[in-house]
């Protein structure tokens, strides 16, 4: 995992400067939007669409191809097996559309501060307080959840130097049930700690 | 580790349950993946943790969790196996298996809590398998049909190759949950002993 934690690429293009809210929404749109797409043509109209923005965005095309392969071990047997059984147009549409998207949500990733995502959640949330939802505990679980990820691995480290120490081989139990335990008591350190700062009900 | 959390809310500690544990599982997924059939399908450890959250945290926060290791990937952070992340991974076509970590740890720990403390390898293995191996794949196999456009036997086969990987998953998964539970009680509700209470008052 790279140093600084996240996806976001700093710009000031059109792109960055679009508010989040609005990013999410064209997202959410083009995800219904997909399925009514049905030639090859419509298909890479769409995946021009989004490359033009990735250009606008001045996004460098190595970051491009890193969002498509993890996606080729599934993408490549899938062509193969639906241009054998659906023939050649169906397949690229199929293929074309989940390219697409997945390089359209990417961008909204790459162009958009963790920060303002967690505050469009937190936004979005409001109107869920009649079904009990804390749109400022929403927030607070979403902070503490990105503080949570180097809390882990830094107690996994200690784990790991603990089991060198004392000689033993690596052992996947051995080595999850301390990380686990350890995990649990840090969180009820931190709970204490929240409930000394008035978080509690 | 003294009071049970109340449906409707969450403690302050529950909240910092669901955020480490969350943790856990993105950690799990740095765990190097293990290449099955030639490396054309990564075993990874990620479902491990989602086992976990549901034997360890029972089903609501367990669940709680994943939907917050959900919200965290969907913001931008590289937590899932192989270091995705961001908006993309839930256009592709294992959407369905993220939408089913949630589920799967909140019937895991349903299924563990039904059972209750102290916690015993069998009930264990049988709400494991059943949350975390057969449900996910299930999920995962409506979401490979309808985003990658497979018909049902094509994504069953296509999920079968993940099963042995799994059921291994989910005997580790077992083991983990009884050293954790055993160091850390409190966890689990109390078997409900009444009944057996009542057929020897019945019997008497």
């Amino acid at each position: 995992m790279s140093t600084s934690l996240g996806l976001y690429r700093p710009g000031t293009s059109p792109v960055h400067r679009t508010p989040a809210g609005v990013k999410l929404a064209v997202v959410v749109a083009a995800g219904i939007g997909s399925v009514f797409v049905r030639t090859p043509a419509v298909a890479g109209v769409l995946l021009a669409v989004v490359l033009v923005a990735y250009t606008v965005a001045r996004t460098p095309p190595g970051l491009l191809w890193h969002s498509v392969r993890p996606l080729c071990w599934v993408l490549v047997p899938l062509m193969v097996f639906q241009v054998l059984t659906a023939g050649w147009a169906r397949a690229s549409v199929i293929v074309g559309v989940i390219v697409t998207l997945v390089l359209l949500a990417n961008l909204v990733t790459l162009t958009t501060r963790t920060t303002e995502l967690v505050d469009v959640v937190v936004r979005l949330a409001a109107p869920l307080r009649f079904l009990g939802v804390d749109p400022e505990r929403v927030g607070l679980v979403l902070n503490l959840g990105i503080r949570g990820v180097p809390l882990v691995l830094e107690l996994a480290t200690e784990v790991r130097e603990a089991q060198h120490a004392r000689g033993q081989a690596a052992s996947a139990r051995a080595f999850a049930v301390p990380l686990i335990v350890g995990a649990l008591r840090r969180s009820d350190e931190i709970g204490e700690a929240l409930a000394a700062r008035g978080f509690d009900d | 580790m003294t009071t049970p959390s109340t449906p409707s809310h969450s403690s302050s500690r529950d909240l910092a349950m669901i955020a480490v544990f969350a943790g856990i599982v993105a950690a799990l997924g740095l765990v190097p993946a293990v290449a099955a059939f030639g490396g054309a399908v990564p075993i990874t450890a990620q479902s491990l943790g989602v086992m976990l959250a549901g034997a360890i945290l029972g089903p609501r926060r367990g669940a709680l969790a994943l939907v917050l290791f959900l919200a965290l990937v969907a913001l931008g952070l590289p937590l899932l196996a192989g270091g995705r992340g961001g908006l993309g991974v839930f256009a592709g076509p294992s959407v369905g298996y993220l939408i089913g970590f949630p589920v799967a740890a909140f019937v895991v720990g349903a299924i563990t809590h039904a059972f209750g403390a102290p916690y015993r390898l069998v009930p264990g293995l049988l709400a494991t398998v059943l949350g975390g191996v057969a449900l996910l794949n299930v999920i995962g196999i409506v979401g490979l049909m309808a985003r990658a456009d497979l018909s049902l036997p094509a994504a069953f086969s296509a999920a079968l190759v993940f099963v042995p990987g799994d059921v291994v998953k989910a005997v580790v998964c077992v083991l983990v949950a009884r050293g954790v539970h055993a160091a850390s009680p409190g966890l689990l509700p109390e078997r409900r002993t009444r009944p057996l209470a009542q057929r020897a008052d019945a019997a008497a």
